[in-house]
């Protein structure tokens, strides 16, 4: 049987033993219901999820929730809505007690004397003629003004079909203000035309996803086994979807056989007592679900079927230290 | 279960449980060293941990909380945890 020493040489291993000892427990919470844009294809507003619960409007009792949920072993707070910014009376809630990852637009800029080292992941989801089409304005023009050269801040760029072939002016543009970026798919939930995936165009996009690794390494914070994974939709073989799916709340995964999954993950509404049913659109199709924090947990949960061989376990290694990365717990 | 379990048979029966538990191939319990590290050898994760220790719990009627399972990082060291438990009841 393989051991992690037999696989891996000495520098490999100290690197897998600083991720292992990092046993990290993300929940995800929708801070508001409210959003400042509303974009064709955000999950949040074409499933109803804006709808599914009251907001909680007490500070306190925010406060007191989320002592709840450090008490439960949570370690990661990932904020999501709805746009977090409109709240950060709830932000701070927190921001206060634990490592906590905000999701934004970046329209409305994060105070950093109020959040000074919060991790800030901003929606990008493409180039300027893409931001219109989707998102009714061009976003980067603010949030990189609000950003620009902030070590705690990156973009979170989702790559559409129509982005297939013009990555690059992208990468430059978020390199040429000094900040990071990671790479994501469009899940086309809400149908919009012409932006649906086909075989050739996920093959393509990731060819083109390793492309702009090499090209921008200092700036794209991602792995080619990600690049892989999130376009062909399978892992070691096997493919995604409900019964492999890691992001599930816990009390809503009645699965049998239970998958390898996130401990302790819940994705919380915003009245602080409603649960959805996963990280994303209880709608959406598992099978094509290209939810990209999912599929790299779906690698990170499945450490030992990576130790099948030197090649695998240090793909494992490259998409734990992104995710680690990404949400603050090791510095790029 | 008595207190005065043997050491040798507990450690023999955590890595028949391990194995069995994680469906781990190519291992058998005499090959399984008692001191082989589970996280940083075998990446064992909570996940993994928490499979073992709902058996180990059922089968030797101690309580092990998630807090423990950093001591829990070897057969010995599970075995003592066992041992330590069932002295202490």
């Amino acid at each position: 049987m393989n051991t992690v020493s037999s696989l891996l040489d000495a520098a490999w291993h100290e690197r897998y033993r600083k991720i292992s000892a990092l046993n990290i427990r993300s929940s995800i919470y929708d801070v508001t219901n409210r959003c400042n844009l509303r974009c064709k294809g955000c999950f949040f507003f074409s499933s109803n999820e804006h709808e599914a619960a009251i907001e909680e409007t007490d500070p306190a009792k925010w406060r007191a929730f989320v002592r709840q949920e450090k008490e439960r072993g949570v370690n990661l707070a990932i904020l999501i809505g709805g746009e977090p910014t409109l709240q950060f009376d709830r932000i701070e809630a927190f921001y206060q007690v634990m490592p906590t990852f905000c999701a934004t637009n970046g329209q409305i800029k994060v105070p950093r004397d109020r959040f000074p080292d919060m991790m800030v992941g901003i929606s990008l989801w493409g180039n300027e003629e893409d931001e219109k089409v989707l998102r009714g304005r061009d976003t980067f023009a603010v949030s990189s003004k609000h950003y620009e050269g902030d070590p705690n801040a990156y973009y979170l760029y989702t790559i559409t079909p129509k982005q297939v072939g013009r990555m690059e002016p992208v990468i430059r543009k978020i390199s040429d203000v000094g900040l990071k970026v990671h790479l994501q798919l469009l899940t086309n939930d809400e149908q919009v035309d012409g932006f649906f995936w086909t075989d050739e165009k996920l093959r393509d996009v990731r060819v083109e996803m390793d492309a702009m690794l090499d090209a921008y390494p200092r700036t794209v914070i991602s792995s080619k086994y990600y690049h892989e994974i999130i376009t062909t939709g399978k892992m070691l073989g096997r493919p995604f979807g409900w019964n492999e799916c890691p992001s599930v709340t816990e009390q809503l995964d009645d699965r049998k056989p239970q998958p390898k999954r996130l401990i302790r993950f819940v994705r919380w509404a915003s009245d602080l007592r409603t649960v959805h049913r996963c990280c994303t659109s209880a709608t959406r199709n598992c099978a094509t679900c290209k939810d990209g924090a999912a599929h790299m947990s779906w690698v990170m949960v499945n450490k030992r079927a990576h130790l099948k061989s030197t090649r695998d376990l240090q793909n494992w290694i490259e998409v734990y230290e992104m995710f680690a990365k990404l949400y603050r717990f090791i510095p790029w | 279960m008595s207190a005065c379990v043997d050491q040798e048979a507990l450690i023999r029966r955590i890595a028949e449980i391990i194995i069995f538990e994680l469906k781990l191939e190519n291992m058998t319990p005499e090959a399984f060293a008692p001191d082989l590290d589970l996280v940083d050898e075998l990446g064992v994760d909570s996940m993994d941990m928490a499979t073992v220790v709902l058996v180990l719990q059922d089968e030797y009627g101690v309580a092990i909380d998630e807090d423990d399972y950093p001591k829990l990082g070897s057969i010995r060291k599970i075995a003592d945890y066992i041992r330590q438990n069932l002295e202490n009841k």
